[in-house]
């Protein structure tokens, strides 16, 4: 199948790896992921102000291109990104006049008529494609990986564009478990990781991180899963910050979902990235036979 | 006469073609009680149990609030009582298939489903039980303890014959065994039996089907389901039962440990609009207290923690009790709601609010007793179908009136009891019962057509006399 898929800024950026491991990943069980020819901003933070429609305006923009490509659905890898369309495209639905509105006010732009679906790459392979379709392309079964995922918030919140359920999330373990690595529990793992607190309240990020990994830890995880790169971001760098600062202190690798899975379908390091990691992740894949 | 009945004469009520004789949909304490009331005013009834025993969820229930007496010395003597009454025809491990015509003379067709046993030949023995190689979890231990594959659900069971689970007998899936088929020396194991039809006119029918619990993958986030020792409370009332997996000790699920500390969380699934259902399920305030009483008389050294949003003590004596628990034994309440419940190093941790003291409660517990909420049983919407009656949008059976005519349904000559029609403690499913059972007699007694009581009781719509 073809999806259009919508990048976001940090995928071109600092979550490069990211993109290359899902669309590798992606295409070997059989889903094209075509970028939009023409994006912008998502919006970022999907505003919660109720007559506040300029912040509705990049979204919706970002929908239109996919209608002007006559798609009917379109796929996010960042949770931010599903997080603002979802939310953007669940608003101007539910409410005419609003869309009518940012219609007008884009009166260069075709009318967006509220007919796009908005989906992450999760749910494509879960609903889609099916896990079980993936198991059985898996050729390099990702055995005795023990990693604990970890959800924050936006994919789950608020439950109207959560993509599993918002306190008991199971996506990211049936993922896992159909790669043959094996789900750890996290009772941190729909624990916000700070989020945006990164660029000016590092040391509040640096708790939620350590609350985060030492429990993995605890359960004995020797990595992370995430599906967002501000919560890679966070986990990734600020274990790195608080190993500086305190003693004793974990190192767990965090990886992407995609990463896993790419291994787990045989494409290599070569499309991970993994360089990219503060905390590298290659002596634990090499040390399983992984990469 | 209303309106109503001068104006559709399909209702119109003939005593000379009046079938005075009852049947009753379940056979848990409402059902039983309907029918014994039925009964003893000299009507015959005929008493449906889906389930291989009659008893319900009371029989699965320890002591009961707000007096500590024991379920089973309350229900046993009735079901026996409800199995040799010269008026009652009890028929378990059956449904109702089919019901057709009116109040007075419904048709209504039985299926005895196939327990490929002849349940008549039968004498309860218990010999093939005992035989049997298959063992699997029991339905009536809600897994916590083990059955067989031809079985009796609980050792009291009335009647005491069993039946054969089709779907763990090694003989109907694989053609090999039949053990217990070679060691009944009556005959009656009957591997060629299948569903059978009954048909009979019945005069009035009472619905009684209970309830269900809430479904335990709907309240995930405390990890039912995910951590055995996270337990329901109709999970914890086997626990604490004499005749239950444990034989009344309280012990983990998980490793058989003793719990020292456990923690109850009510209003789990109940009051929760956004996630659960809205009603309060109104028994969970009081048998919660009556756990935590409970647990601390089985483990003297244990601490006994309740989470809740208020407590609902509004019965005869129940405030008294839910004081008793406190000032005796120790109960400590927290008022708050539980964000958090996850496992570590074989605790159950436990992460709260108490919000009368702004503080944030972590309590590593080794057991987590939810109070669920009540729901219709499973199926009950399609019976409401079949009986052309309406359920609420939770599926609760509609009254017809709350509060002049509770026991009534909609529709002419069908009447309601117990649970099936809104959660309620025994004392209320008595009455309930006892309500539905007068309705009956009377209409079966009445000389006339016409007459204010027959009105009353036939000419019913749910939408009449809503303005009290």
């Amino acid at each position: 199948m073809k999806i259009h898929y919508y990048p976001g800024c940090t995928l071109k950026v600092t979550a490069t790896q990211f993109e290359s491991s899902a669309i590798a990943s992606a295409r070997a069980v059989g889903v094209e992921m075509l970028e939009l020819p023409r994006w912008n901003c998502c919006g970022t933070v999907y505003s919660l102000a109720s007559d506040d429609l300029m912040h509705q305006l990049a979204p919706i923009r970002n929908l239109i291109r996919v209608r002007n490509e006559n798609g009917n659905a379109v796929t996010t890898l960042c949770s931010m990104c599903l997080n603002t369309l979802k939310r953007a495209n669940l608003l101007v639905n539910e409410d005419p006049e609003k869309r009518r509105t940012i219609n007008a006010f884009m009166d260069e732009e075709e009318d967006y008529d509220g007919g796009i679906e908005v989906v992450h790459l999760l749910e494509i392979l879960r609903d889609r494609i099916g896990f079980e379709n993936i198991r059985e392309k898996v050729t390099n079964p990702l055995k005795d990986l023990r990693a604990s995922p970890y959800y924050g918030c936006l994919l789950l919140r608020p439950e109207e564009v959560g993509i599993d359920k918002a306190e008991s999330p199971t996506v990211l373990e049936d993922l896992l478990q159909c790669i043959g690595a094996e789900p750890t529990d996290n009772p941190f793992k729909t624990e916000c990781c700070g989020s945006y607190q990164t660029v000016d309240k590092a040391d509040l990020v640096m708790e939620k991180t350590r609350d985060i990994i030492s429990w993995a830890a605890r359960n004995s995880a020797e990595c992370v899963v995430v599906s967002c790169p501000l919560c890679f971001f966070n986990l990734d760098r600020r274990q790195k910050d608080l190993a500086e600062r305190e003693t004793g202190a974990i190192l767990l690798p965090v990886l992407y979902f995609t990463q896993l899975l790419a291994l787990a379908l045989g494409l290599g390091a070569e499309v991970c990235g993994f360089e990219m990691h503060v905390v590298d992740p290659r002596p634990l894949l090499s040390g399983k036979g992984m990469i | 006469m209303s309106e109503k009945l001068k104006t559709n004469p399909s209702i119109e009520l003939s005593m000379e073609t009046m079938t005075r004789r009852a049947l009753v949909i379940g056979g848990g304490i409402a059902g039983m009680q309907t029918a014994l009331d039925i009964a003893d005013a000299g009507y015959e009834v005929i008493l449906v149990e889906r389930e291989p025993s009659i008893g319900g969820h009371m029989i699965q229930l320890s002591e009961t609030f707000p007096t500590l007496d024991c379920s089973q010395c309350i229900m046993t003597p009735k079901m026996v009582e409800v199995s040799q009454h010269p008026n009652i025809r009890l028929m378990t491990y059956c449904e109702v298939e089919d019901v057709a015509g009116k109040v007075g003379q419904f048709d209504v067709t039985i299926k005895k489903k196939a327990a490929y046993v002849d349940r008549e030949k039968c004498t309860g023995c218990g010999l093939c039980n005992e035989k049997c190689p298959t063992k699997v979890s029991s339905e009536f231990d809600l897994g916590l303890g083990k059955r067989k594959a031809i079985y009796v659900p609980f050792p009291q069971a009335v009647p005491p014959k069993p039946v054969i689970d089709a779907d763990n007998c090694r003989f109907l899936k694989n053609g090999k065994c039949g053990v217990c088929k070679k060691v009944c020396e009556v005959e009656a194991i009957d591997f060629e039996q299948t569903d059978s039809f009954v048909e009979d006119r019945v005069g009035a029918i009472v619905v009684a089907t209970g309830y269900d619990l809430y479904a335990k993958e709907k309240v995930s986030e405390y990890g039912y389901g995910q951590y055995p020792d996270v337990i329901s409370g109709l999970e914890f009332e086997r626990l604490l039962s004499a005749s239950g997996p444990t034989n009344g000790e309280i012990r983990r699920p998980s490793d058989g440990r003793v719990p020292k500390e456990a923690v109850f969380i009510q209003c789990v699934g109940s009051r929760d609009q956004e996630k659960g259902v809205p009603y309060c399920s109104r028994v969970c305030c009081m048998y919660t207290g009556k756990h935590a009483m409970l647990y601390k008389h089985r483990v003297p050294d244990g601490q006994a923690y309740v989470f809740y949003m208020d407590i609902r003590a509004d019965g005869k004596g129940y405030e008294e009790f839910v004081q008793r628990g406190v000032e005796e034994d120790g109960t400590l309440y927290l008022r708050g709601r539980v964000s958090r419940v996850f496992q570590q190093d074989g605790k159950i941790v436990v992460w709260g609010a108490d919000t009368l003291t702004r503080k944030k409660i972590e309590i590593a517990a080794d057991m987590v007793v939810l109070a669920t909420a009540i729901v219709p049983t499973a199926g009950a919407r399609e019976l409401a179908k079949k009986l052309n009656i309406t359920t609420d949008e939770y599926g609760f059976y509609n009254e017809a009136h709350l509060k002049v005519h509770p026991a009534e349904s909609g529709r002419p000559g069908i009447f309601l009891a117990g649970c099936s029609h809104s959660p309620k403690d025994i004392p209320d499913t008595v009455a309930h019962a006892g309500c539905a059972a007068s309705k009956v007699t009377t209409l079966f007694s009445s000389l006339r057509a016409g007459s204010d009581a027959t009105d009353s009781l036939t000419q019913l719509s749910a939408t009449e006399g809503r303005e009290g």
